[in-house]
Protein backbone atom coordinates (compact mmCIF):
# COMPACT_ATOMS: atom_id res chain seq x y z
CA UNK A 1 0.00 0.00 0.00
CA UNK A 2 1.17 3.74 -0.76
CA UNK A 3 3.24 4.96 1.93
CA UNK A 4 3.09 8.89 1.04
CA UNK A 5 0.27 9.57 -0.97
CA UNK A 6 2.57 11.92 -3.38
CA UNK A 7 -0.04 12.22 -5.99
CA UNK A 8 -2.85 13.55 -3.16
CA UNK A 9 -0.43 15.74 -1.95
CA UNK A 10 0.20 17.15 -5.95
CA UNK A 11 -3.24 17.14 -6.19
CA UNK A 12 -3.61 20.09 -3.73
CA UNK A 13 -0.96 21.84 -4.98
CA UNK A 14 -1.76 22.03 -8.26
CA UNK A 15 -5.08 22.47 -7.50
CA UNK A 16 -3.93 25.81 -5.03
CA UNK A 17 -1.65 26.93 -7.23
CA UNK A 18 -4.08 26.89 -10.32
CA UNK A 19 -6.39 29.17 -7.98
CA UNK A 20 -3.62 31.62 -7.61
CA UNK A 21 -2.88 31.25 -11.45
CA UNK A 22 -6.55 32.27 -12.42
CA UNK A 23 -5.69 35.66 -10.38
CA UNK A 24 -2.44 36.10 -11.68
CA UNK A 25 -2.14 39.45 -12.81
CA UNK A 26 -4.21 40.80 -9.82
CA UNK A 27 -1.30 38.59 -7.82
CA UNK A 28 1.82 39.99 -9.57
CA UNK A 29 -0.21 43.75 -10.11
CA UNK A 30 -0.80 44.16 -6.22
CA UNK A 31 2.77 43.78 -4.67
CA UNK A 32 4.62 45.72 -7.86
CA UNK A 33 1.66 48.58 -7.39
CA UNK A 34 1.99 48.58 -3.18
CA UNK A 35 5.75 48.62 -4.17
CA UNK A 36 6.22 51.49 -6.34
CA UNK A 37 3.89 53.54 -4.00
CA UNK A 38 5.94 52.81 -0.90
CA UNK A 39 9.10 53.97 -2.81
CA UNK A 40 7.45 57.05 -4.13
CA UNK A 41 6.08 57.91 -0.62
CA UNK A 42 8.76 56.60 1.65
CA UNK A 43 11.75 56.54 -0.70
CA UNK A 44 11.47 59.48 -2.72
CA UNK A 45 9.64 62.24 -0.25
CA UNK A 46 10.75 61.20 2.74
CA UNK A 47 13.76 59.44 2.43
CA UNK A 48 15.26 62.69 0.50
CA UNK A 49 15.45 64.12 3.51
CA UNK A 50 16.44 61.33 5.79
CA UNK A 51 20.38 60.48 6.57
CA UNK A 52 21.27 57.38 6.05
CA UNK A 53 20.42 54.55 8.46
CA UNK A 54 23.08 52.56 9.45
CA UNK A 55 25.33 53.48 6.67
CA UNK A 56 22.65 51.95 4.18
CA UNK A 57 20.71 55.02 2.24
CA UNK A 58 17.27 55.13 3.18
CA UNK A 59 15.73 53.62 -0.20
CA UNK A 60 17.39 50.62 0.18
CA UNK A 61 17.47 50.52 3.93
CA UNK A 62 13.26 49.60 3.57
CA UNK A 63 13.53 46.99 0.82
CA UNK A 64 13.79 44.16 3.81
CA UNK A 65 11.46 45.46 5.55
CA UNK A 66 8.97 46.27 2.79
CA UNK A 67 8.94 42.64 1.64
CA UNK A 68 8.51 41.03 4.69
CA UNK A 69 5.72 43.34 5.84
CA UNK A 70 4.01 41.84 1.80
CA UNK A 71 5.23 37.95 3.30
CA UNK A 72 3.50 37.52 6.18
CA UNK A 73 0.43 39.38 5.52
CA UNK A 74 0.43 36.84 2.06
CA UNK A 75 1.24 34.17 3.84
CA UNK A 76 -1.23 34.42 6.50
CA UNK A 77 -3.93 35.31 4.56
CA UNK A 78 -3.20 32.95 1.60
CA UNK A 79 -2.62 29.66 3.72
CA UNK A 80 -5.95 30.82 6.12
CA UNK A 81 -8.40 31.04 2.87
CA UNK A 82 -7.04 27.85 1.67
CA UNK A 83 -7.89 25.78 4.43
CA UNK A 84 -11.33 28.05 5.55
CA UNK A 85 -12.80 28.29 1.95
CA UNK A 86 -13.31 24.64 2.06
CA UNK A 87 -14.39 24.37 5.77
CA UNK A 88 -16.67 27.07 4.82
CA UNK A 89 -18.25 25.76 1.52
CA UNK A 90 -17.87 22.06 2.64
CA UNK A 91 -15.62 21.06 -0.05
CA UNK A 92 -13.42 20.00 3.05
CA UNK A 93 -14.98 16.47 3.48
CA UNK A 94 -12.86 15.25 0.62
CA UNK A 95 -9.93 16.20 2.10
CA UNK A 96 -10.86 14.60 5.39
CA UNK A 97 -11.81 11.45 3.96
CA UNK A 98 -9.05 11.23 1.55
CA UNK A 99 -6.61 8.54 2.09
CA UNK A 100 -4.05 11.76 3.35
CA UNK A 101 -2.27 11.92 6.50
CA UNK A 102 -2.48 15.76 8.33
CA UNK A 103 1.28 15.54 7.71
CA UNK A 104 0.60 14.94 3.90
CA UNK A 105 -2.35 17.81 3.90
CA UNK A 106 -0.42 20.53 6.04
CA UNK A 107 2.57 20.45 2.99
CA UNK A 108 0.18 20.44 0.33
CA UNK A 109 -1.59 23.56 1.41
CA UNK A 110 1.29 25.47 3.28
CA UNK A 111 3.62 24.43 0.30
CA UNK A 112 1.44 26.11 -1.68
CA UNK A 113 0.79 29.15 0.25
CA UNK A 114 4.61 29.54 1.08
CA UNK A 115 5.18 29.07 -2.94
CA UNK A 116 3.59 32.27 -3.78
CA UNK A 117 4.80 34.08 -1.17
CA UNK A 118 7.92 33.47 -1.92
CA UNK A 119 7.34 34.67 -5.77
CA UNK A 120 5.95 37.93 -4.40
CA UNK A 121 8.82 38.35 -2.18
CA UNK A 122 11.17 38.06 -5.32
CA UNK A 123 8.72 40.24 -7.27
CA UNK A 124 9.40 42.98 -4.91
CA UNK A 125 12.54 42.61 -4.77
CA UNK A 126 12.58 42.74 -8.78
CA UNK A 127 10.58 45.93 -8.63
CA UNK A 128 13.05 47.62 -5.92
CA UNK A 129 15.80 47.01 -7.64
CA UNK A 130 14.34 49.71 -10.69
CA UNK A 131 14.02 52.49 -7.61
CA UNK A 132 17.02 51.78 -5.99
CA UNK A 133 20.29 50.05 -5.71
CA UNK A 134 19.64 46.92 -3.63
CA UNK A 135 22.81 44.62 -2.14
CA UNK A 136 22.89 41.32 -1.06
CA UNK A 137 25.70 40.51 1.15
CA UNK A 138 24.44 37.05 1.95
CA UNK A 139 22.63 35.32 -0.79
CA UNK A 140 22.14 32.11 1.17
CA UNK A 141 20.82 33.53 4.02
CA UNK A 142 18.54 36.01 2.42
CA UNK A 143 16.88 33.05 0.68
CA UNK A 144 17.04 31.16 3.78
CA UNK A 145 15.00 33.60 6.03
CA UNK A 146 12.96 34.20 2.38
CA UNK A 147 11.74 30.34 2.67
CA UNK A 148 11.62 30.12 6.48
CA UNK A 149 9.42 32.96 7.10
CA UNK A 150 7.42 32.15 3.85
CA UNK A 151 7.04 28.43 5.37
CA UNK A 152 6.57 29.78 9.33
CA UNK A 153 3.94 32.39 8.70
CA UNK A 154 1.49 29.94 6.29
CA UNK A 155 1.67 27.57 8.80
CA UNK A 156 0.44 30.43 11.10
CA UNK A 157 -1.85 31.41 8.28
CA UNK A 158 -3.49 27.92 8.51
CA UNK A 159 -3.84 27.84 11.72
CA UNK A 160 -5.69 30.37 11.93
CA UNK A 161 -7.98 29.09 8.78
CA UNK A 162 -9.08 25.86 11.09
CA UNK A 163 -9.15 28.21 13.88
CA UNK A 164 -11.51 30.62 12.53
CA UNK A 165 -15.59 30.49 12.62
CA UNK A 166 -16.32 33.23 10.08
CA UNK A 167 -15.07 35.78 7.90
CA UNK A 168 -14.64 38.28 10.71
CA UNK A 169 -12.06 36.08 12.79
CA UNK A 170 -10.62 35.45 9.99
CA UNK A 171 -9.24 38.59 8.80
CA UNK A 172 -9.00 39.86 12.52
CA UNK A 173 -5.60 38.41 13.43
CA UNK A 174 -3.87 39.72 10.20
CA UNK A 175 -5.77 43.48 10.50
CA UNK A 176 -5.37 43.81 14.32
CA UNK A 177 -2.11 41.66 14.77
CA UNK A 178 0.21 41.29 12.14
CA UNK A 179 -0.38 44.73 10.52
CA UNK A 180 0.49 46.54 13.50
CA UNK A 181 3.51 44.40 14.34
CA UNK A 182 5.01 45.08 11.49
CA UNK A 183 4.33 48.52 11.22
CA UNK A 184 6.10 48.56 14.94
CA UNK A 185 8.81 46.03 13.97
CA UNK A 186 11.02 48.61 12.37
CA UNK A 187 10.76 47.53 8.49
CA UNK A 188 10.68 51.45 7.74
CA UNK A 189 13.08 52.66 10.50
CA UNK A 190 15.81 50.79 12.97
CA UNK A 191 14.54 50.14 16.35
CA UNK A 192 18.17 52.30 17.47
CA UNK A 193 15.60 55.28 16.32
CA UNK A 194 13.39 55.00 18.76
CA UNK A 195 13.16 57.22 22.17
CA UNK A 196 13.51 54.28 25.65
CA UNK A 197 10.95 52.71 26.76
CA UNK A 198 10.16 52.07 22.94
CA UNK A 199 13.21 50.82 21.91
CA UNK A 200 12.99 48.01 24.66
CA UNK A 201 9.68 47.56 24.11
CA UNK A 202 10.02 46.70 20.56
CA UNK A 203 12.77 44.37 21.80
CA UNK A 204 9.27 42.04 22.50
CA UNK A 205 7.67 42.14 19.11
CA UNK A 206 8.34 39.24 17.22
CA UNK A 207 8.76 40.80 13.34
CA UNK A 208 11.50 42.75 15.20
CA UNK A 209 13.43 39.68 14.43
CA UNK A 210 12.29 38.93 11.51
CA UNK A 211 13.33 41.65 9.77
CA UNK A 212 16.41 42.42 11.25
CA UNK A 213 17.47 39.04 10.34
CA UNK A 214 16.49 39.48 7.37
CA UNK A 215 18.01 43.13 6.58
CA UNK A 216 20.89 41.73 8.10
CA UNK A 217 21.30 39.60 5.32
CA UNK A 218 21.25 42.10 2.25
CA UNK A 219 23.06 44.40 4.24
CA UNK A 220 24.84 42.83 7.07
CA UNK A 221 23.17 45.53 9.63
CA UNK A 222 20.41 43.89 11.66
CA UNK A 223 19.04 45.38 15.54
CA UNK A 224 19.35 42.09 17.09
CA UNK A 225 21.66 39.54 16.46
CA UNK A 226 21.39 37.21 13.68
CA UNK A 227 21.48 33.82 15.68
CA UNK A 228 18.60 35.60 18.07
CA UNK A 229 16.80 36.21 14.42
CA UNK A 230 17.07 32.35 13.76
CA UNK A 231 16.26 30.98 17.34
CA UNK A 232 13.16 33.41 17.19
CA UNK A 233 11.88 31.73 13.39
CA UNK A 234 12.82 28.27 14.28
CA UNK A 235 10.99 28.73 17.77
CA UNK A 236 8.18 30.14 15.89
CA UNK A 237 7.87 27.27 13.56
CA UNK A 238 7.95 24.56 15.85
CA UNK A 239 5.35 26.32 17.92
CA UNK A 240 3.49 26.26 14.64
CA UNK A 241 3.69 22.62 13.74
CA UNK A 242 2.77 21.51 17.52
CA UNK A 243 -0.59 23.22 17.61
CA UNK A 244 -1.14 21.98 14.21
CA UNK A 245 -0.27 18.26 14.91
CA UNK A 246 -2.63 19.60 18.34
CA UNK A 247 -5.46 20.48 15.75
CA UNK A 248 -4.86 17.30 13.93
CA UNK A 249 -4.88 14.95 16.05
CA UNK A 250 -7.84 16.38 18.32
CA UNK A 251 -9.84 16.78 14.61
CA UNK A 252 -10.00 21.00 16.33
CA UNK A 253 -13.07 22.66 14.40
CA UNK A 254 -12.14 20.09 11.32
CA UNK A 255 -14.03 16.87 12.41
CA UNK A 256 -17.04 16.54 14.84
CA UNK B 1 -12.17 -12.92 2.20
CA UNK B 2 -13.04 -10.22 5.03
CA UNK B 3 -16.39 -8.39 4.51
CA UNK B 4 -16.40 -5.52 2.93
CA UNK B 5 -17.73 -3.42 5.77
CA UNK B 6 -17.33 -4.82 9.69
CA UNK B 7 -18.66 -1.97 11.92
CA UNK B 8 -18.71 -3.22 15.84
CA UNK B 9 -20.02 -1.25 19.17
CA UNK B 10 -19.46 2.09 17.15
CA UNK B 11 -20.48 4.89 19.59
CA UNK B 12 -20.87 8.52 18.94
CA UNK B 13 -21.31 10.85 21.70
CA UNK B 14 -21.16 14.61 21.00
CA UNK B 15 -19.33 17.29 23.64
CA UNK B 16 -22.66 19.05 23.74
CA UNK B 17 -24.30 15.56 25.82
CA UNK B 18 -25.89 14.27 22.04
CA UNK B 19 -26.12 10.94 21.05
CA UNK B 20 -25.77 10.41 17.51
CA UNK B 21 -24.45 6.44 17.59
CA UNK B 22 -25.43 3.98 20.89
CA UNK B 23 -23.46 0.97 20.01
CA UNK B 24 -24.07 0.01 15.93
CA UNK B 25 -23.09 -3.42 15.01
CA UNK B 26 -23.30 -4.06 11.26
CA UNK B 27 -22.28 -6.14 8.53
CA UNK B 28 -21.88 -6.03 4.89
CA UNK B 29 -21.33 -8.25 2.27
CA UNK B 30 -19.12 -7.75 -0.83
CA UNK B 31 -20.61 -7.27 -3.69
CA UNK B 32 -24.49 -6.02 -2.40
CA UNK B 33 -26.64 -3.13 -2.42
CA UNK B 34 -27.65 -2.48 1.38
CA UNK B 35 -29.94 -0.03 2.07
CA UNK B 36 -29.82 1.88 5.52
CA UNK B 37 -33.08 3.32 6.42
CA UNK B 38 -34.20 5.92 9.56
CA UNK B 39 -35.86 8.73 10.19
CA UNK B 40 -34.23 12.04 10.30
CA UNK B 41 -31.61 12.23 12.96
CA UNK B 42 -31.74 8.48 13.47
CA UNK B 43 -27.54 8.27 12.71
CA UNK B 44 -27.09 7.45 9.35
CA UNK B 45 -24.92 10.49 8.14
CA UNK B 46 -23.51 9.87 11.30
CA UNK B 47 -22.71 6.35 10.58
CA UNK B 48 -21.52 6.82 7.21
CA UNK B 49 -19.30 9.67 8.44
CA UNK B 50 -17.74 7.79 10.75
CA UNK B 51 -16.72 5.21 7.99
CA UNK B 52 -15.43 7.19 5.55
CA UNK B 53 -13.26 9.38 8.31
CA UNK B 54 -15.09 12.87 8.53
CA UNK B 55 -16.48 12.26 11.91
CA UNK B 56 -14.53 10.54 15.16
CA UNK B 57 -16.11 7.81 16.50
CA UNK B 58 -16.26 7.90 20.19
CA UNK B 59 -15.56 4.33 20.62
CA UNK B 60 -15.60 1.10 18.19
CA UNK B 61 -14.35 -0.90 16.01
CA UNK B 62 -14.62 -0.15 11.93
CA UNK B 63 -12.68 -2.72 9.07
CA UNK B 64 -12.96 -1.75 5.58
CA UNK B 65 -11.74 -4.56 3.38
CA UNK B 66 -10.38 -6.35 6.39
CA UNK B 67 -8.23 -2.76 7.38
CA UNK B 68 -9.35 -0.62 10.38
CA UNK B 69 -10.31 2.83 9.85
CA UNK B 70 -8.15 4.22 12.11
CA UNK B 71 -4.60 2.25 12.55
CA UNK B 72 -4.80 1.37 8.39
CA UNK B 73 -6.50 4.53 7.47
CA UNK B 74 -5.11 4.52 4.22
CA UNK B 75 -5.71 1.12 2.78
CA UNK B 76 -9.30 1.75 4.23
CA UNK B 77 -10.33 5.19 2.30
CA UNK B 78 -8.39 4.39 -0.68
CA UNK B 79 -11.39 1.70 -0.59
CA UNK B 80 -13.58 4.39 -0.02
CA UNK B 81 -16.24 6.34 -2.26
CA UNK B 82 -18.36 8.76 -0.55
CA UNK B 83 -21.14 10.90 -2.27
CA UNK B 84 -22.43 13.01 0.43
CA UNK B 85 -26.45 14.33 0.44
CA UNK B 86 -25.00 17.70 0.17
CA UNK B 87 -23.63 19.33 -2.85
CA UNK B 88 -20.13 20.43 -1.91
CA UNK B 89 -17.40 21.21 -5.04
CA UNK B 90 -14.74 24.04 -5.80
CA UNK B 91 -17.29 25.98 -7.47
CA UNK B 92 -14.78 28.00 -9.59
CA UNK B 93 -13.22 24.63 -11.01
CA UNK B 94 -14.21 22.86 -14.51
CA UNK B 95 -15.80 19.57 -14.23
CA UNK B 96 -12.85 17.89 -16.10
CA UNK B 97 -10.15 19.21 -13.26
CA UNK B 98 -12.55 18.69 -10.03
CA UNK B 99 -12.05 14.86 -11.56
CA UNK B 100 -9.22 14.68 -11.91
CA UNK B 101 -8.34 16.42 -8.44
CA UNK B 102 -10.69 13.82 -6.84
CA UNK B 103 -8.70 10.85 -8.35
CA UNK B 104 -5.22 12.16 -7.50
CA UNK B 105 -6.14 13.27 -3.81
CA UNK B 106 -6.93 9.17 -3.67
CA UNK B 107 -3.83 8.52 -4.80
CA UNK B 108 -4.63 7.09 -7.84
CA UNK B 109 -2.09 7.45 -10.88
CA UNK B 110 -3.81 9.63 -13.72
CA UNK B 111 -6.18 7.73 -16.11
CA UNK B 112 -7.94 10.12 -18.69
CA UNK B 113 -9.50 7.30 -20.32
CA UNK B 114 -11.33 6.20 -17.52
CA UNK B 115 -12.23 9.35 -16.49
CA UNK B 116 -13.96 10.00 -19.99
CA UNK B 117 -15.94 6.69 -19.36
CA UNK B 118 -17.35 8.21 -16.18
CA UNK B 119 -18.58 11.21 -17.50
CA UNK B 120 -19.40 10.06 -20.36
CA UNK B 121 -21.48 7.34 -18.29
CA UNK B 122 -22.91 10.43 -16.26
CA UNK B 123 -23.90 12.40 -19.25
CA UNK B 124 -21.33 15.20 -18.07
CA UNK B 125 -18.67 14.61 -20.76
CA UNK B 126 -20.45 17.79 -23.23
CA UNK B 127 -19.83 19.72 -19.82
CA UNK B 128 -16.15 18.63 -19.11
CA UNK B 129 -14.69 22.04 -19.74
CA UNK B 130 -17.64 23.76 -17.70
CA UNK B 131 -17.16 25.38 -14.47
CA UNK B 132 -19.37 24.34 -11.62
CA UNK B 133 -21.15 27.47 -10.85
CA UNK B 134 -22.50 27.08 -14.60
CA UNK B 135 -24.09 23.98 -13.76
CA UNK B 136 -27.76 23.14 -12.68
CA UNK B 137 -28.60 21.26 -9.47
CA UNK B 138 -29.19 17.80 -11.03
CA UNK B 139 -25.75 17.97 -12.89
CA UNK B 140 -23.55 19.14 -9.96
CA UNK B 141 -24.70 16.05 -8.02
CA UNK B 142 -23.76 14.24 -11.17
CA UNK B 143 -19.91 15.80 -10.81
CA UNK B 144 -20.15 14.45 -7.00
CA UNK B 145 -21.18 11.13 -8.23
CA UNK B 146 -18.29 11.42 -10.76
CA UNK B 147 -16.27 12.57 -8.36
CA UNK B 148 -16.94 9.45 -5.81
CA UNK B 149 -16.08 6.79 -8.39
CA UNK B 150 -12.88 8.65 -9.78
CA UNK B 151 -10.66 6.30 -7.85
CA UNK B 152 -12.73 3.30 -8.90
CA UNK B 153 -13.64 2.72 -5.24
CA UNK B 154 -14.51 -1.21 -4.03
CA UNK B 155 -17.45 0.17 -1.38
CA UNK B 156 -19.63 2.96 -2.31
CA UNK B 157 -21.65 5.20 0.21
CA UNK B 158 -24.44 7.04 -1.18
CA UNK B 159 -25.96 9.20 1.22
CA UNK B 160 -30.04 10.60 0.47
CA UNK B 161 -28.63 10.45 -3.21
CA UNK B 162 -32.02 10.72 -4.71
CA UNK B 163 -33.39 13.39 -2.75
CA UNK B 164 -34.85 16.64 -4.38
CA UNK B 165 -33.38 14.97 -7.96
CA UNK B 166 -35.57 14.90 -10.76
CA UNK B 167 -36.92 11.65 -12.39
CA UNK B 168 -34.04 11.59 -15.57
CA UNK B 169 -31.57 11.69 -12.48
CA UNK B 170 -32.94 9.26 -10.29
CA UNK B 171 -32.95 6.62 -13.42
CA UNK B 172 -29.71 7.02 -14.38
CA UNK B 173 -28.04 7.00 -11.02
CA UNK B 174 -30.56 3.86 -10.22
CA UNK B 175 -28.46 2.76 -13.69
CA UNK B 176 -25.37 3.73 -12.60
CA UNK B 177 -25.95 1.65 -9.56
CA UNK B 178 -26.78 -1.76 -11.02
CA UNK B 179 -24.05 -1.48 -13.49
CA UNK B 180 -21.43 -0.95 -10.64
CA UNK B 181 -22.86 -3.62 -8.34
CA UNK B 182 -22.67 -6.01 -11.91
CA UNK B 183 -18.56 -4.91 -11.66
CA UNK B 184 -18.33 -5.60 -8.00
CA UNK B 185 -18.87 -2.46 -6.20
CA UNK B 186 -21.17 -2.74 -2.73
CA UNK B 187 -23.51 0.16 -2.36
CA UNK B 188 -24.55 1.31 0.78
CA UNK B 189 -27.20 4.16 0.36
CA UNK B 190 -29.54 5.79 2.81
CA UNK B 191 -32.97 6.91 1.51
CA UNK B 192 -36.13 8.50 2.12
CA UNK B 193 -37.82 6.89 -0.85
CA UNK B 194 -38.81 3.77 0.59
CA UNK B 195 -39.93 1.60 -2.71
CA UNK B 196 -36.23 2.23 -3.80
CA UNK B 197 -34.52 0.34 -1.05
CA UNK B 198 -37.53 -2.14 -1.84
CA UNK B 199 -36.75 -2.07 -5.36
CA UNK B 200 -33.01 -1.82 -5.39
CA UNK B 201 -31.71 -3.10 -2.09
CA UNK B 202 -30.72 -6.67 -1.54
CA UNK B 203 -30.58 -6.33 2.16
CA UNK B 204 -31.99 -3.49 4.44
CA UNK B 205 -31.20 -2.49 7.87
CA UNK B 206 -33.21 0.18 9.66
CA UNK B 207 -31.45 2.48 12.24
CA UNK B 208 -33.64 4.54 14.86
CA UNK B 209 -32.09 6.92 17.79
CA UNK B 210 -28.52 5.41 16.92
CA UNK B 211 -29.22 1.77 16.38
CA UNK B 212 -29.78 -0.72 14.29
CA UNK B 213 -33.24 -2.56 14.87
CA UNK B 214 -33.02 -5.30 12.20
CA UNK B 215 -30.94 -6.28 9.16
CA UNK B 216 -32.86 -8.35 6.69
CA UNK B 217 -32.83 -9.19 2.97
CA UNK B 218 -35.24 -7.22 1.37
CA UNK B 219 -37.38 -10.03 0.79
CA UNK B 220 -37.39 -11.89 3.36
CA UNK B 221 -38.27 -8.50 5.43
CA UNK B 222 -41.28 -8.57 3.08
CA UNK B 223 -42.23 -12.05 3.70
CA UNK B 224 -41.93 -11.97 7.46
CA UNK B 225 -43.29 -8.78 8.12
CA UNK B 226 -45.78 -8.68 5.10
CA UNK B 227 -49.52 -8.23 5.97
CA UNK B 228 -51.79 -8.19 3.02
CA UNK B 229 -54.93 -6.04 3.12
CA UNK B 230 -58.36 -7.05 1.32
CA UNK B 231 -60.59 -3.94 1.40
CA UNK B 232 -64.29 -3.95 0.43
CA UNK B 233 -66.11 -1.63 -0.78
CA UNK B 234 -69.85 -1.81 0.41
CA UNK B 235 -73.26 -0.70 -1.62
CA UNK B 236 -74.79 0.35 1.69
CA UNK B 237 -72.39 2.20 4.35
CA UNK B 238 -73.34 0.39 7.74
CA UNK B 239 -72.57 2.05 11.72
CA UNK B 240 -70.98 -0.88 13.20
CA UNK B 241 -69.68 -4.83 12.41
CA UNK B 242 -72.18 -7.00 12.72
CA UNK B 243 -71.49 -9.18 15.72
CA UNK B 244 -71.44 -12.30 13.41
CA UNK B 245 -68.18 -11.23 11.42
CA UNK B 246 -66.47 -11.20 15.14
CA UNK B 247 -64.21 -13.98 13.80
CA UNK B 248 -62.57 -11.62 11.29
CA UNK B 249 -60.36 -8.55 12.36
CA UNK B 250 -61.96 -5.89 10.51
CA UNK B 251 -62.69 -2.31 10.69
CA UNK B 252 -64.66 0.31 9.06
CA UNK B 253 -63.57 2.58 6.90
CA UNK B 254 -65.06 5.93 5.01
CA UNK B 255 -67.83 6.47 7.67
CA UNK B 256 -68.98 3.15 7.17
CA UNK B 257 -68.54 2.34 3.34
CA UNK B 258 -65.92 0.45 3.41
CA UNK B 259 -64.62 -2.70 5.63
CA UNK B 260 -60.89 -3.18 5.91
CA UNK B 261 -59.63 -6.59 6.36
CA UNK B 262 -56.03 -7.19 7.38
CA UNK B 263 -54.55 -10.58 7.00
CA UNK B 264 -51.02 -12.92 7.15
CA UNK B 265 -49.67 -13.10 3.55
CA UNK B 266 -48.13 -16.73 4.66
CA UNK B 267 -50.41 -18.07 7.21
CA UNK B 268 -52.00 -21.25 6.00
CA UNK B 269 -55.57 -20.13 4.57
CA UNK B 270 -56.39 -16.52 4.32
CA UNK B 271 -60.04 -16.68 6.11
CA UNK B 272 -60.92 -14.83 2.79
CA UNK B 273 -63.62 -17.32 1.15
CA UNK B 274 -65.34 -17.96 4.29
CA UNK B 275 -65.62 -14.21 4.73
CA UNK B 276 -67.07 -13.50 1.40
CA UNK B 277 -69.65 -16.84 2.35
CA UNK B 278 -70.73 -14.78 5.47
CA UNK B 279 -71.42 -11.78 4.10
CA UNK B 280 -73.28 -13.18 1.65
CA UNK B 281 -75.54 -15.47 3.91
CA UNK B 282 -75.60 -11.81 6.10
CA UNK B 283 -76.88 -10.14 2.92
CA UNK B 284 -74.38 -7.38 2.71
CA UNK B 285 -73.27 -6.64 -0.72
CA UNK B 286 -70.14 -4.79 -1.90
CA UNK B 287 -69.11 -3.21 -5.19
CA UNK B 288 -65.99 -3.69 -5.35
CA UNK B 289 -63.07 -5.21 -3.63
CA UNK B 290 -59.14 -4.86 -3.66
CA UNK B 291 -56.19 -6.48 -2.31
CA UNK B 292 -52.95 -4.80 -1.08
CA UNK B 293 -49.50 -6.04 0.23
CA UNK B 294 -47.95 -3.70 3.49
CA UNK B 295 -45.01 -1.94 1.54
CA UNK B 296 -41.57 -1.58 3.43
CA UNK B 297 -42.70 1.60 4.61
CA UNK B 298 -45.60 0.53 6.64
CA UNK B 299 -43.13 -2.13 8.30
CA UNK B 300 -40.52 0.85 9.21
CA UNK B 301 -43.49 2.64 10.29
CA UNK B 302 -44.32 0.02 12.54
CA UNK B 303 -40.61 -0.80 13.44
CA UNK B 304 -39.98 2.69 14.51
CA UNK B 305 -42.96 3.14 16.21
CA UNK B 306 -42.10 0.32 18.35
CA UNK B 307 -38.53 1.28 19.27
Amino acid sequence: MLRINRSGIWAIYRTEMQRTLRTVWQSIATPVITTALYFIVFGGAIGSRMQQVGGVDYGAFIVPGLMMLTILTQSISNASIGIYFPKFTGTIFEILSAPLSAFEAVLAYVGAAATKSVAIGLIILLTATFFVKVEILHPFWMVAFLLITSIAFSLFGFIIGIWAKNFEQLAMVPSLVVTPLTFLGGAFYSIDMLPEPWRTVSLFNPVVYLVSGFRWSFYGVGDVSVAASLGFMTGFMALCLALLWWMFRTGYRLKP
Amino acid sequence: MPSILSISGVEKHYNSGLSALGGVDLEVERGEIFALLGPNGAGKTTLISIVCGTVTMTSGTVLVDGHDIVKDFRAARATIGLVPQEIAIDIFATVWNTVRFSRGLFGRAPDPAYIEQLLRDLSLWEKRDSKIIELSGGMKRRVMIAKALSHEPDLLFLDEPTAGVDVNLRRDMWALVRKLRDKGVTIVLTTHYIEEAEEMADRVGVIDKGRILLVEDTAALMEKLGKRRLKLVLQHAMATIPAELADWPLELQAGGSQLLYTFDANAEGTGIPALLRRLGELGIDFKDLDTERSSLEDIFISLVERS
